[in-house]
């Protein structure tokens, strides 16, 4: 088997006195869909923070593509061009139109030209089916539209790895489901990706593993068909009684 | 309306109102010190011009120094908190005084002795210690997930700032930047205290030869058609901002 795109051994973060996240192993390898799960607290988000070095981390290691980049010598902006985030807020720039928002880090950071890396962003947007709002502000948009840009925004940097943190979680009901639509196109281009979700369906459709965190821990991992089917901790089939 | 009503009959019923007009509202005065205010006024125009622009580069540089953290940078961040708690605690018109009649004093080769660039200096260093503060409050509203998100794209810390969190601080303190300079406007009549024949000396030079103040009433005047446009056409910049920036189906 390859070596994982993303190797997690042994985690450990606390705020203070406060432990969040402890003892976490993960592997996510090329391809994969790993689907973060737990309640609210239990460290899905804190996690997803720690991976992309916006959390500082105060044990263990993370490996990406066979680097540690839990190094405190890695430039964390190397790591964050590699890694890709959407937050549950979207977080678009309120100042600039989307297709500004899309292009200003590939500009920026990867040093794209202006005329490519507007190219490159029009074509994502209108795949995504938001080609009518290429020069608005995000403030005229959907939050459903506006999580898709933020998307977009993400996948412009074109990362080996997408983070997504509860991306529908701030969307009225009607709007996941074309958020989700997209995700699941993405999974299905075989794009890897690590998202704390509360969408259960979701998980357990499109996830190639499911984490159940409880208390900074990953209690529980594996397959959906597994997890779902037939959780091996108490904690586990008690957190989804609660969610199915 | 009624207010303004009630104030104009108060002044013009009140004992002494037939001498105030006479020395205060004398339109055969204001005819005659209107051209030479006029011609005065462009020293307070150009200074006014000239200090807005230097302003906010001190303002948005020592902003900035303040927001800045890097390490390297705490000697210039000290620097920049000393500038503005002590050009800030200063009235204006000491420092006017003090730096244009106590630098030429120094004789100083290579600094220009004219009072003007002097009173100009000094406005500059007083104004930039407030807008420095305006630029800092407006640095410090712009939503930490903003940052979070810049820096989760690869920007750099200076990128940040100068692609997210700037601009859109920029924009919302735009009113309150616009209030330190319709003051600044009527600051420049502080030039005055130095003896420089701005709108204001020249009002006061013409009223002690006459012994009529109606020079300070068109002096007013003149201060207003300046401040009320600047006013008019910020309430556009950003009523234009707005409607770009946000839903109009909202």
């Amino acid at each position: 088997m390859n070596a994982p795109l993303l190797q997690v051994r042994g985690l450990r973060k606390s705020y203070g006195e406060r432990v969040v996240l402890a003892d976490v192993d993960l592997s996510v390898y090329a391809g994969d869909v790993v689907c973060l799960i737990g309640s609210s607290g239990s460290g899905k988000s804190t996690l997803l923070r720690c991976l992309n070095l916006l959390e500082p981390i105060d044990d263990g290691t993370i490996h990406l593509d066979g680097r540690e980049i839990s190094d405190p010598l890695i430039d964390p902006r190397e790591v964050r061009r590699q890694v890709g985030v959407v937050f549950q807020a979207y977080n678009l720039f309120p100042h600039l139109s989307v297709l500004d928002n899309c292009t200003l880090a590939p500009r920026r950071v990867h040093g794209l030209s202006r005329a490519d890396a507007e190219s490159a962003a029009r074509e994502l947007l209108m795949r995504f089916g938001l080609g009518d709002h290429v020069d608005h502000h995000p403030d005229r948009l959907s939050g459903g539209q506006q999580q898709r840009a933020a998307l977009v925004r993400a996948l412009c940097l074109r990362p080996s790895v997408l983070l997504l943190d509860e991306i529908t979680a701030a969307l009225d009901p009607e709007l996941v489901g074309e958020v989700l639509a997209l995700v699941r196109e993405l999974a299905a281009d075989d794009v890897t990706m690590v998202l704390a979700t509360h969408e259960m369906a979701f998980a357990r459709d499109v996830a190639t593993t499911v984490c159940f965190l409880h208390e900074g821990r990953i209690l529980e991992s594996g397959p959906p068909s597994q997890l779902f089917g037939a959780p091996r901790e108490e904690r586990t089939r008690a957190f989804l009684s609660r969610v199915l | 309306m009624v207010f303004f009503g009630i104030a104009i009959a108060a002044l013009v019923s009140s004992p002494g109102f037939a001498a105030v007009r006479e020395s205060f509202f004398d339109l055969d005065f204001a005819g005659d010190s209107v051209g030479g205010i006029a011609s005065h006024f462009w020293v307070n125009v150009k200074l006014f011009l000239i200090c807005e622009v230097l302003i906010l580069v001190v303002g948005l540089t020592v902003a900035l120094t303040r927001a800045s953290r890097a390490p390297v940078l705490a000697p210039l961040r000290i620097l920049a908190v000393v500038y503005v708690d002590v050009l800030r605690g200063i009235p204006t018109v000491l420092l006017v005084l003090l730096l244009g009649f106590g630098v030429p004093a120094l004789q100083l080769q290579g600094l220009t002795s004219d009072r003007t660039v002097w009173a100009g200096v000094a406005l500059v260093l007083s104004y930039g210690a407030y807008v420095a503060e305006v630029f800092r409050a407006g640095i410090d509203s712009v939503h930490p997930s903003q940052i979070a998100s810049a820096q989760a794209l690869g920007l750099s810390q200076g990128e940040t700032m100068r692609f997210v969190v700037v601009p859109q601080a920029v924009r919302r303190v735009i009113p309150p930047l616009l209030n330190d300079f319709i003051s600044l406007q009527k600051d420049t009549a502080l030039v005055s205290v130095l003896g420089i024949f701005d709108a204001v000396f020249y009002a006061q030079d013409y009223a002690n030869y006459h012994f009529n103040y109606t020079p300070y009433v068109v002096v007013a005047a003149f201060f207003i058609a300046l401040t009320i446009p600047t006013a008019r056409f910020t309430d556009w910049l950003q009523a234009r901002m707005r409607a770009r920036e946000q839903a109009a189906a909202r």
